[in-house]
């Protein structure tokens, strides 16, 4: 990260993020340096998915923002923000941080390929390309309502709806 | 011919020698009921007493046996193989491991063995007493354990353990001595001899949960890494709980009154255990890493500083009768962390691998022995006073787990619900522990027999029972609660990836967030420890020595399959396939194809990063695989971009699999600077100066690649790549540029390990790759590379001028 760049947060600042993020007491990581993400399936995309698109390098509020994402979702929070956009760690924003694990182009769906690529990096070696081919295809089918062979955000969210987003994507943070 | 001759006599006289040595010794030796089986000796005329005078006459003996001699190491080698062979034995019928843990199996062996040995009305063996158990056969197993703990997690938990382990153990004790003492006061059980400290005795010998029985347990049911360590963490250190109030009792069982300054001395005691256990294993910890960092010349004898200072560790410990597994448990904690950078790779492998052999070993024979001495000791049943000792020690566990639980939860990170208290309280098994114990009890304890036997029935209950049960038990549970409704692939696939997202932003964020101690320390630890006690203080990021590790063990895997690969004559088909996958026409799919797509993903996709999984198989060394394979292949992905693309091109398709990112335009600004710190580390490393470059230009590069987002990136082909060589010619105008692709490509053959370049090489690769896929209509060469328009930036500054490379940074 480049630490150089990020200078000290000034005390509008935090408040800002305070308010955007919602974390109660916000402080300032090089990712490399992260042992467990370089042998996650997914690191890199993990770590990607930080820089906002064109960038190069995250200051700590947009790395705080990444991380809102995954703050619990909390009942007070729903009433609270009704007014004001959807805070960062709703359902809908969770998802939509695991679409965008998928969807490296930003195109707002998921074809075969990147589907393609992300399975083949969460699986071994042992598979043959026919048959995760075919997982591809069968996730695709089962996903896609519209016809155009790729996932749309939509689908996306229609096909995880029984899941229990809120729980699998939060962590507890510590403060 | 001399020497042959020579030779030859000698023989001889060793023959002789030993002859009559062995005559020596036999006369020494009572016979054994086991079968000395001797010839007579002919005679050797100036020797020992003569057993036979009369026997017959002077004959070189020409074939001789001598069995008390060598009885007892014989005796131990035969066990130790006997019971490997019982080991063996159940994994060839895979079934039964499954349901039934080794342990059981083990004792159910031994006892069949015990019941073998009895109607022969022979004597189990000598070597089996307490003295043999707690000195030799208990030790090794700790050490496993303990060298194989996951200290993060431990730490994190440290309050959970130690609450657990004091706390619980004491509530387990009074209070099934409590029960129990109440129970001896009704008649109809015939036990109103024992007195309350003898109860309480007893019961400070089977509340101990045993580390043995728990983890060869656990280890077929996988549970969650807070549990599994909270119920490791337990049984490791309540042992300084059990020694104090076994010996706190045992003094009190034996005096008429109790008063209470022999509580308040009891209390001061378990400190002294507690913290003498420590502090021991500390300063044996410390010293065995200052001693390893002596040792670069005689690489040969490195593991056995291991081993000999965590044993003097434990016998220290012994000798002033504190918490002898406490210090061993810290002095591997300790010395782990530090021996395993002094060492060399082999002797690391060859710590970890005996470590692992010897506790097998042990726990093998313990299990073993204890169905066999079940058989062969006295026993003296009681049916009241025994099953309410099992009623008891079930009860109380469960109810102290469950108020242990509510007290603690409040403080936990991570609260425990219903299932993993369910987990905790069921996975308390006694074992071996409270068996050494209770043939230590002293005689004058009037009711030892019993004691003996109502802790063999607990143990064997615990063990048969509980560990047989639970993994089906925690089955159905973990089932009944999560999913009723059917996955479709969809949901599994995209539940793995979060799964894995969530792994990974965990361990970010566990990098992030600062413990007020764990911080400390590690000032402290950089400060002054690893200066001291480490041999050369090369300042690495884990990753880059994480990466070098692998990378020595799979240099030729990597060159195999890559050069296969790369040497592929392009096709076109491949293309074609490609092509024809997106127009295939939707398949229909069976249930059956659904169900091996189920199959398939479930049993290969890459678990999360668990690291429960790889510590719990306690007949394994953690299992690397996995991270290897992913290193592998990112390393490839490496490898391929930077061979030069006049080498065919890998089909785009396949290039698919191994890259981790695809990119859109702006791939080169996805990723951060090289960390500054780590510029020292790379100039260590043998490629050229290019790479430290990268960090000195990150500052003026930055700047230009948000620019380079809208930049179309070209793609240079194969005829393109002199053209390429050529920009950088022009525009560095010297040597530094130019042989990019040869010298990188060396470079990394020379082990190339940075995680960053690696980033970049595997955009660039990815990147191409995606192009190459939606512009079929170009020929397939060479995909891999990106030539950035090189005018503007060469003007700037000719060190950034390396096309890629640079560019990333």
């Amino acid at each position: 990260m480049g630490s150089r760049a990020s200078t000290l947060l000034r005390d509008e600042e935090i408040e800002e993020i305070k308010k955007e993020t919602g974390f109660s007491n916000p402080q300032s990581l090089d990712f490399q340096k992260i042992p467990e993400l370089a042998i996650n399936p997914l690191g890199d995309r993990i770590i990607n998915a930080f820089f906002p698109v064109g960038e190069d390098q995250v200051n700590f509020r947009g790395f705080m923002q990444t991380l809102a994402h995954f703050r619990p979702i909390e009942d007070n929070e729903k009433s609270k923000n009704a007014a004001v956009s959807e805070p960062l760690n709703s359902r809908t924003n969770k998802l939509l941080f695991a679409f965008r694990l998928y969807d490296l182009d930003r195109d707002d769906k998921i074809s075969r390929d990147e589907l393609l690529q992300v399975l083949r990096m969460m699986v071994g070696v042992n598979i043959s390309d026919d048959q995760l081919g075919s997982i591809a295809d069968r996730t695709i089918q089962e996903a896609d309502t519209n016809g155009d062979n790729s996932i749309s955000f939509t689908e996306f969210i229609k096909v995880l709806e029984k899941v229990d987003v809120e729980q699998k994507m939060s962590i507890r943070f510590l403060h | 011919m001399e020497v042959s001759t020579a030779r030859r006599t000698g023989l001889v006289l060793i023959v002789f020698a030993c002859s009559s040595l062995l005559h020596g010794s036999r006369g020494e030796n009572s016979p054994k009921p086991t079968g000395s089986v001797t010839l007579l000796p002919p005679i050797v005329p100036d020797d020992g007493p003569q057993a036979f005078p009369d026997a017959e006459k002077a004959n070189m003996p020409v074939f001789t046996m001598d069995y008390p001699r060598i009885q007892i190491p014989f005796e131990i080698t035969m066990w130790i193989l006997l019971a490997s062979f019982a080991k063996i034995g159940f994994h060839v019928y895979n079934k039964i491991t499954v349901w039934v843990p080794e342990s059981c199996l083990l004792i159910t062996i031994g006892l069949i063995v015990g019941a073998i040995m009895h109607s022969v009305h022979e004597e189990p063996p000598a070597v089996l007493n307490s003295n043999v158990f707690f000195l030799y056969l208990l030790p090794p197993i700790v050490l496993d354990s303990a060298y194989f703990m996951p200290t993060r997690p431990l730490f994190e938990n440290i309050g959970t353990v130690l609450w657990f382990a004091v706390v619980g153990t004491l509530w387990n004790s009074i209070g099934i001595g409590m029960s129990l003492f109440a129970i001896c006061q009704i008649e109809a059980f015939g036990v109103q001899d024992i007195n309350l400290q003898e109860n309480l005795l007893f019961a400070a010998i089977i509340s101990a949960v045993d580390p043995v029985a728990v983890l060869s347990v656990f280890e077929d049911v996988s549970v969650n890494e807070q549990l599994y360590i909270v119920v490791f963490g337990e049984c490791l250190f309540n042992d300084a709980v059990t020694v104090v109030l076994y010996n706190m009792f045992n003094f009190v069982a034996e005096m008429p009154v109790v008063e209470p300054v022999d509580v308040f001395l009891g209390v001061a005691r378990f400190f002294v255990v507690g913290l003498g256990g420590m502090g021991f294993g500390i300063l044996f910890g410390f010293t065995a890493a200052f001693t390893t960092r002596f040792t670069s010349r005689v690489r040969e004898i490195e593991p056995l500083f291991i081993f000999m200072y965590s044993y003097l560790a434990y016998l220290v410990a012994e000798l002033f009768s504190i918490s002898s597994i406490m210090a061993i448990v810290t002095c591997a904690l300790t010395m782990k962390y530090y021996v395993e950078e002094n060492v060399s790779q082999r002797s690391c492998t060859t710590i970890r691998h005996v470590v692992k052999m010897l506790g097998s070993i042990s726990e093998t024979l313990i299990f073993f022995f204890l169905g066999v001495v079940t058989i062969t000791t006295e026993h003296e049943w009681n049916w009241g006073y025994i099953l309410f000792t099992l009623l008891f020690a079930f009860v109380w566990r469960g109810l102290g787990v469950l108020v242990l639980t509510q007290i603690i939860n409040p403080f936990r990170t991570i609260p425990f619900n219903m299932k993993d208290q369910f987990g905790l309280a069921y996975g308390g098994l006694r074992g071996a522990i409270s068996f050494a114990l209770a043939f230590t009890l002293p005689e004058n304890i009037g009711r030892k027999q019993l004691f003996i036997t109502a802790t063999i029935a607990v143990i064997l209950f615990t063990v048969f029972l509980q560990g047989i049960s639970i993994r089906p038990l925690i089955e159905f549970i973990n089932v009944r609660r999560t999913n009723r409704n059917l996955d479709t692939i969809n949901v599994e696939v995209h539940c793995r990836l979060m799964e894995h997202t969530m792994a990974g932003i965990e361990d970010l964020c566990g990098q992030w967030s600062h413990f007020y101690w764990k911080d400390k320390f590690m000032k402290f630890n950089n400060r002054i420890l690893r200066k001291i006690l480490i041999r050369d203080n090369r300042a690495e990021s884990s990753i880059v020595a994480l990466y070098k590790k692998l990378e020595l063990q799979s240099a030729m895997e990597i060159l195999d399959t890559v050069s296969g690969d790369i040497s592929a004559a392009p096709s076109v088909v491949c293309l074609s396939e490609d092509k024809k996958g997106s127009a295939k026409p939707r398949k229909k799919f069976l249930a059956p194809d659904l169900k091996s797509m189920h199959e398939i993903l479930s049993k290969n996709m890459y678990k999360i990063r668990q690291r429960t999984v790889a510590y719990t198989t306690k007949h394994a060394l953690p299992n690397e695989s996995q991270s290897r394979e992913i290193l592998i292949r990112r390393h490839a992905s490496i490898r391929r971009s930077i061979r030069p693309g006049s080498f065919q091109s890998s089909t785009p398709s396949k290039s698919h699999k191994y890259f981790s990112l695809p990119a859109g335009k702006n791939l080169d600004s996805k990723f951060p600077p090289v960390r500054q710190s780590d510029t020292d580390d790379q100039e260590t490393m043998s490629e050229a100066a290019y790479p430290s470059r990268h960090s000195r230009s990150v500052q003026p590069v930055r700047s230009s690649s948000s620019s380079r987002a809208m930049m179309p990136l070209r793609r240079l082909d194969t005829l393109t790549e002199v053209h390429s060589v050529d920009m950088v010619d022009e525009s560095s105008g010297q040597d530094r540029g130019r042989p990019g692709r040869g010298t990188s490509r060396t470079n990394s053959a020379s082990g190339d390990p940075q995680i960053p370049v690696r980033h970049r090489h595997g955009d660039n690769e990815s990147g191409s790759a995606d192009r190459s896929a939606e512009e079929e209509q170009r020929p397939s060469l060479a995909p891999p590379s990106w030539a950035v328009e090189p005018r503007d930036e060469a003007a700037r500054n000719p060190l950034l001028r390396r096309p890629q490379w640079n560019s990333k940074v």
